[in-house]
C-alpha cells in the first residue's frame, strides 16, 4: 500500500495548486509512515537504502537549487563586509569602553577588569553634560527648522511656478558641498571684521548688530545652526515637494470648493497628509546632525569651546587627541544609544508598514 | 522607505483652469512670491559668490572691498588659485583614486545585495534587511577607536609589500587601499537601501517568467536585473561618489596623522591657509578646487542627485 501511495506520487509530481493546504498535512503524515516502513524494511535486507537515497538526493538537490541557497552568494559577501565594519566595530568599542585603555598602551582585554568607570567618568564630567546638551538643542533646533523651512520652500516651489527645475537644483546645491569647503565658507561669512555678513549689516547701517559670531559664545551654536541649515532645508524642500505632489489635486480643489483659505487649506488638508514625509525628512536630518563633527572640526579645530562642543566632536577630542580611547569609546557609545533612540522607532513603524 | 512618487500628473484640464484662475486672481501675489524665490537664491548663492568674487581678489583688496563685490582692476589675480592648486593637486589625484574603486564597488555589492534580499522570498529576510539599512544610521563615531585598531593590527602596506616595486605605486596607496576598504564597508547599507527599493519596482512577472523557463538565480541576475539596474546605477554612483568625495571623518582617523603623502583633498583643504594666517583668497579658490568635481557632478546630473538624496528617506 504505501508503496502503491510513493509510486503514483512520483507518476505526478506535480497537483493542482487548489487542494495545496490538505495536500500539505497528508505529505507529513505519509513521510512518517514511509520512515517507519522503510526501518522495517531495512532489517529486511536493505532494500529500504536503494529506495531512500533517491529521495534523499533529490531532496539535497532541491535545497542546493533552491532559491535561497542560490541567493547566499548574492547578499553574504556584501552583509559580511559590512556586519564585520559596523556591527562588529560597535560592539569592539562596546569592548573597549569596558576597559581602561588610554595612553600609547595597548588595549587589554581581561573580562574580570571590565567595569563601567567609564561611563561614571561621563557622567561625573561636567564638560560631557555640556557637549550631550549642545548636541540636543543641535538637533532638535537644527532639525525643527529644517523642516519648518524646507516645508515652506516646498510650498512656494510648487505654486506652478516658472523655472522650477532650476530653483530646486539652486536650493539643494549645497547639499552636495563637503561640510569642510562649507566651513570654509562660512568661516568667511562669519569673520567679524571683513566677513560678509558684518559687512552687509555695516553697509545697511545696522552697525549694532554686528558680533563676533563664531568667537562669541552666545551666538557660536547658533552660527552652527544657521549654516547648517543653509546646506540642508533643500534636502527637505526635497522630501516635501514629493509629498505634495503625492496629495491627489482633487484635495486642493475640494478645499477651495469648501471656501477654505489658501492657509487653512495647507493646515487642515494638506499639512495632515505630509506626516510620512515629516517622519523620514526628520530622521535624515538627525543623522546629517549627529554627522556635523566635519564642520565643527573644520571650524574650530578638535575643541569648539563649551559653547558648541558636542559629544562627537567630543569624543574626538578624547581619544585622538588625547589618547583616552576607553573614554572616548564610551562617549561613542552613548552618541550611538542616542542615533538608536531616534532610529529605532522609525525603521520599527517602516517594518510596521511593511516598507521596510 | 520611499518617498512619494512625484508628480501624479494631474490632467490637464483642472491644471489649466487652475492656471487660468491663478492668473486672474492674483497677480500680485505672483510677483511677490518670484521675490521671494529670488531672495532665496540669493541666500543659497551668497556664500557660494562671496567666496568666488574673493577667490580672484589680492589680499589688499579682499581686506579693502565688500566680499560679494568683484575684484577691480588691480584687485584682480589668479595667484590665489595657482597656490591652491598646486598645493592641493597631489591630494586631488587621491581623491580620485580613493573615490572611483570605492564607489563603483559599494554600488556593485549593494546592487547584488538588494538583489539576493528583494526578488527572492525567504523566511528571515526582513531580519536581515533591517541590519542593512539600520546601518546607514550608524553615527561614525561609534566605529572609530575600533577602526584606528584594526588599522593598526592590520598592515596593508606589508601585506601588499609585493606590490610597491612595481612601476606607478606608491608605498602611500596603502593608506589608499584602508580609505577604499572602509568606505565601501559604509557606503553598502545606503546602495543597498537606493537598489533595494529600486528593484521592489520591477515586475514580478517577467523574473517570474524567466524563473518557469528555468533560468538560475544568476543568470536571472546577469540578464535581467542588472540591464534594468542603469538607472539606479546613476543614482547610486553619483550620490556615493559624492559622499566619498566629500569625507573628512575616516581620512583624518585612518590616515597617518596630518594625511601624510595620502591625504584627500578635504585633508588638503583643511590645512590649507595660504601661508599667511587666514589668508581667505586662498582658502575661497582651495575651497573651490575641491568642490570643483562634486560641482560638476552636481550641475551636470542634478536629477539623479536628487534621487538619491530622497531615496534616503
Amino acid at each position: 500500500m504505501q508503496r502503491l501511495r510513493d509510486v503514483l506520487r512520483r507518476l505526478s509530481p506535480r497537483r493542482g495548486a487548489d487542494s495545496g493546504d490538505r495536500e500539505l498535512r497528508a505529505d507529513g503524515s505519509e513521510q512518517t509512515d514511509r520512515l517507519r516502513g522503510s526501518s522495517e524494511l531495512r532489517s529486511d535486507g536493505g532494500v529500504a537504502t536503494a529506495e531512500e537515497t533517491p529521495t534523499e538526493t533529490g531532496r539535497w538537490q532541491s535545497l542546493l537549487s533552491s532559491d535561497f541557497v542560490q541567493s547566499i552568494p548574492f547578499w553574504l559577501p556584501p552583509f559580511l563586509l559590512m556586519g564585520f565594519f559596523v556591527y562588529g566595530a560597535i560592539g569592539w568599542n562596546l569592548v573597549i569602553s569596558l576597559t581602561d585603555f588610554e595612553g600609547l598602551l595597548l588595549p587589554e582585554y581581561t573580562v574580570s577588569e571590565f567595569d563601567l568607570e567609564m561611563y561614571r567618568r561621563a557622567l561625573s564630567d561636567p564638560s560631557f553634560w555640556t557637549a550631550a546638551q549642545n548636541t540636543l538643542v543641535l538637533l532638535v533646533a537644527f532639525t525643527a527648522v529644517c523642516l519648518l523651512f524646507g516645508l515652506l520652500l516646498a510650498i512656494l516651489v510648487d505654486q506652478e511656478i516658472r523655472f522650477e527645475n532650476t530653483l530646486r537644483t539652486i536650493y539643494l546645491l549645497p547639499m552636495s558641498l563637503s561640510f569642510v569647503v562649507t566651513a570654509k565658507f562660512w568661516a568667511w561669512m562669519y569673520n567679524p571684521q571683513i566677513g560678509m555678513i558684518n559687512v552687509t549689516l555695516r553697509q545697511l547701517g545696522l552697525d549694532f548688530l554686528t558680533l563676533q559670531w563664531i568667537s562669541n559664545p552666545d551666538t557660536k551654536l547658533a552660527a552652527v545652526i544657521f549654516a547648517l541649515i543653509w546646506q540642508f532645508s533643500g534636502y527637505a524642500m526635497v522630501v516635501y515637494l514629493a509629498g505634495l505632489r503625492a496629495i491627489p489635486t482633487a484635495h486642493y480643489e475640494a478645499a477651495k470648493v469648501d471656501g477654505a483659505s489658501t492657509a487653512k487649506m495647507y493646515w487642515r488638508v494638506i499639512l495632515p497628509q505630509l506626516r510620512a514625509s515629516t517622519m523620514s525628512a526628520a530622521v535624515v536630518l538627525m543623522v546629517f546632525a549627529l554627522k556635523a563633527f566635519d564642520f565643527l572640526y573644520v571650524m574650530f579645530g578638535n575643541n569648539p569651546g563649551p559653547a558648541a562642543d558636542i559629544l562627537a566632536t567630543m569624543m574626538f577630542r578624547e581619544a585622538f587627541g588625547s589618547n583616552n580611547w576607553a573614554y572616548g569609546s564610551a562617549i561613542a557609545i552613548v552618541l550611538f544609544g542616542m542615533a538608536l533612540a531616534v532610529v529605532a522607532p522609525y525603521l520599527y513603524s517602516e517594518y510596521r508598514r511593511g516598507e521596510l | 522607505m520611499s518617498s512619494p512618487p512625484a508628480s501624479p500628473n494631474p490632467d490637464d484640464h483642472t491644471r489649466r483652469e487652475r492656471i487660468e484662475q491663478t492668473i486672474r486672481d492674483a497677480d500680485r501675489t505672483r510677483v511677490a512670491l518670484y521675490a521671494i524665490l529670488l531672495g532665496l537664491v540669493g541666500f543659497y548663492l551668497a556664500p557660494l559668490e562671496a567666496g568666488l568674487m574673493t577667490a580672484f581678489k589680492t589680499t589688499d583688496a579682499f581686506n579693502r572691498t565688500v566680499p560679494f563685490l568683484p575684484p577691480v582692476a588691480d584687485g584682480f589675480t589668479f595667484e590665489p588659485w595657482e597656490i591652491a592648486f598646486s598645493e592641493m593637486s597631489n591630494a586631488l589625484v587621491n581623491s580620485l583614486l580613493l573615490a572611483v574603486p570605492a564607489t563603483v564597488l559599494s554600488a556593485g555589492l549593494g546592487s547584488i545585495a538588494a538583489y539576493g534580499l528583494t526578488t527572492i522570498d525567504w523566511k528571515y529576510q526582513t531580519a536581515l534587511v533591517a541590519l542593512f539599512v539600520a546601518g546607514i544610521f550608524i553615527p561614525y563615531q561609534a566605529v572609530l577607536v575600533p577602526l584606528s585598531r584594526l588599522y593598526a593590527i592590520v598592515n596593508t602596506q606589508e601585506l601588499l609589500s609585493f606590490l610597491w616595486g612595481l612601476p606607478m605605486m606608491h608605498e602611500h596607496y596603502a593608506s589608499i587601499i584602508n580609505l577604499i576598504v572602509t568606505h565601501v564597508a559604509y557606503g553598502i547599507p545606503i546602495t543597498f537601501l537606493l537598489f533595494r527599493s529600486y528593484y521592489q519596482t520591477l515586475s514580478d512577472e517577467m523574473i517570474e517568467a524567466a524563473r518557469l523557463d528555468g533560468a538560475s538565480v544568476f543568470s536571472i541576475y546577469r540578464n535581467i536585473v542588472l540591464p534594468l539596474s542603469r538607472p539606479i546605477f546613476a543614482v547610486t554612483l553619483i550620490y556615493q561618489f559624492t559622499q566619498i568625495w566629500n569625507d573628512l571623518l575616516f581620512a583624518l582617523v585612518i590616515l597617518p596623522s596630518g594625511g601624510g603623502a595620502a591625504a584627500p583633498v578635504t585633508i588638503a583643504l583643511n590645512s590649507l591657509t595660504g601661508g599667511i594666517v587666514e589668508s581667505f583668497n586662498t582658502q575661497m579658490a582651495g575651497a573651490f578646487v575641491a568642490a570643483l568635481p562634486t560641482l560638476l557632478v552636481y550641475v551636470l546630473f542634478g536629477e539623479q542627485f536628487a534621487k538619491g538624496v530622497a531615496g534616503e528617506t
